[in-house]
């Protein structure tokens, strides 16, 4: 039975609807609050989605890890062959293939990095698509509540970034550490050699780019289920 | 008790249904009696039209189809659908599967747009709302109850219950205060932060029906509430509803095959291959009951 006085306190018995209002509202603090709960409380779910975004971000870091380490190994060499050798005169006739050479390492690294780039892209919107689709019902249902579209596609790109940002941060820091060891393993002194700030810059890059790609994969997509009609999206399986 | 002529031999028998053959003659009467129940049925619509203000239908559908479109073929899924639903009433829509229940269902909450015809609620014709003003109904006016419970999985059943007060604008303090309250209500308590997945179908239904009561709708439309409870869980729900019908007045639209609504349902609609096939009454309910039980 149910509590009258409950009862009374929950029926407003006073209710009177009128005129058909549009004031629905979803603050931003609120957002933030629900995505970052459904990231936390589907970490595990996250986690595999994450790992698209991981394992670009890391790929992508570790290029650019290899290539911060090496070009300072070169100078760390050149500074020691000047050092040594400094009046042997120009170094004739080593001089064109030196740099023939260096041309070549170049070009293999703007490969790399186009390589991870596109590794980063596909595994990260492939999983953040996957996210999106089996949520449908949850964004249908959010719709009956009286959820505007706008509603969910801010949800998504809160969530997205959040998202973008942990993987690429984990993504990041695996890809520098794995490849800076197997750097220090090659050359102990490694780490005195390389331009700290130009690496530092290269992992915000790199945070940047994993940000923005599981942004532009989950948005897109939530923007589309957005739109579908509640029924729609609620009968999507999945 | 009614009087009936007997087509064949013009007798006339006073019956409350129990005599379908005409004593004199022998000829079935049934037919017969099958048409005064609908001229009877179709009186008491006429009358109500008259007696009251129409604003006393809560819910209007008019000329209401729906046609899917699957490729080049299309399914015609409610072929003219005329109801009106009385404000306060506990009304069930059966049917067979197929038949269009959840069809109406969403044209009936906003989910869905109708291929042709129009659905009014409390004389707002649905069709002529813009988005805000559609999810303001959704958020305010009506309740909603799956079949699938449908909650956030990721939310705690409190959080479930005060999402729609979030889009309602609520203050955080009311809103927590409202739905323990509702959950309080429902007989969940001591269940406020649980997850979903840790209660059973019965409870995450409860919670539901507390989240269907969040803004306080005129209407609360549930499509096979108990489709996924055992007997005894449905019951319970059942009963929920009903209880929350009487004591609040707000009108309950239910989708069903479950034959226990009949018992607590004001009107029954019936519908087969999209249409209404009949409309029956808890007076003409009543009377099946009485009747058969002699
Ligand atoms: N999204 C859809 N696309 C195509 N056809 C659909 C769709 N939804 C429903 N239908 C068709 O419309 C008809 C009515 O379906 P509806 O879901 O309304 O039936 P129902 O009465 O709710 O059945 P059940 O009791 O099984 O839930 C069916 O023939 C169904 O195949
Ligand atoms: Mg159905």
């Amino acid at each position: 039975m149910i509590k009258a006085e409950l009862a009374r306190k929950i029926y407003k018995s006073d209710t009177d609807w009128g005129q058909v209002q549009r004031q629905i509202t979803l603050p931003w603090r609120e957002a933030f609050r629900i995505s970052y709960r459904n990231v936390i409380m589907r970490l595990g779910r996250a986690m595999i989605t994450g790992a698209g975004i991981v394992l670009g971000i890391a790929f992508l870091t570790s290029v650019w890890t290899a290539k911060v380490a090496q070009e300072g190994i070169d100078r760390y060499e050149a500074q020691s062959a000047r050092a040594i050798g400094e009046d042997e005169g120009a170094m004739a006739p080593g001089a064109e293939e030196a740099k023939a050479e260096e041309e070549a390492r170049a070009a293999r690294q703007t490969w790399l990095v186009v390589m991870s780039l596109m590794v980063s892209a596909v595994g990260i919107t492939n999983s953040m698509l996957m996210s999106v689709t089996e949520r449908f019902r949850e964004i249908g249902t959010m719709k009956c509540l009286g959820a505007l579209d706008e509603f969910i596609v801010r949800i998504f790109l809160i969530e997205s970034i959040v998202l973008g940002f942990i993987g690429s941060l984990v993504g990041a820091l695996a890809g520098h550490g794995i490849m800076l060891l197997v750097y220090i393993a090659k050359q102990s002194g490694v780490a005195a050699m390389m331009n700290w700030g130009e690496m530092l810059l290269y992992i915000v890059i790199a945070l940047g780019i994993g940000m923005f790609l599981s942004l532009i994969a989950a948005v897109p997509p939530a923007m589309r289920a957005a739109q579908m009609p509640p029924a729609a999206a609620l009968a999507t399986e999945v | 008790m009614a009087r009936i002529e007997c087509p064949e031999c013009g007798h006339v028998e006073e019956t409350t249904g129990l005599v379908t053959i005409c004593p004199n003659c022998k000829a079935d009467l049934r037919t017969v009696m099958a048409e005064m129940g609908h001229r009877r049925e179709r009186l008491r619509e006429v009358a109500h039209d008259d007696s009251m203000t129409t604003h006393e239908y809560i819910v209007r559908t008019k000329d209401l189809h729906k046609i899917y479109k699957m490729g080049e073929v299309e399914v015609p899924a409610l072929k003219g659908v005329d109801v009106n639903i009385r404000r306060g009433e506990y009304l069930s829509i059966m049917g067979p599967s197929g038949s269009g229940k959840s069809t109406l269902f969403n044209m009936v909450g906003g989910l869905d747009k109708p291929s042709r015809g129009t659905c009014f609620i409390e004389e707002v014709d649905m069709a002529q709302l813009d988005a805000f003003e559609l999810a303001w109904l959704r958020c305010r006016k009506i309740g909603y109850i799956f079949q699938t419970f449908n909650l956030i999985p990721v939310m705690t059943a409190l959080e479930n219950v005060t999402l729609p007060m979030i889009f309602a604008g609520m203050s955080s303090d009311e809103m927590m205060e409202r739905g323990a309250l509702l959950l309080d209500l429902v007989g969940l308590g001591e269940r406020l932060h649980h997850k979903p997945y840790e209660l059973s179908g019965g409870q995450q239904q409860r919670v539901a029906v507390a989240r269907s009561l969040a803004n306080n709708p005129a209407i609360i439309l549930a499509d096979e509430p108990t489709g996924n409870l055992d007997l005894q869980t449905g019951k319970e729900i059942i009963d929920l509803l009903k209880e929350l019908n009487e004591e609040s007045g707000v009108t309950i639209i239910s989708a069903t095959h479950d034959l226990k609504m009949i018992d607590v349902s004001d009107r029954v609609i019936h519908i087969r291959d999209g249409q209404v096939e009949r409309i029956e009454n808890r007076a003409d309910i009543d009377l099946e009951v009485g009747t058969l039980g002699q």
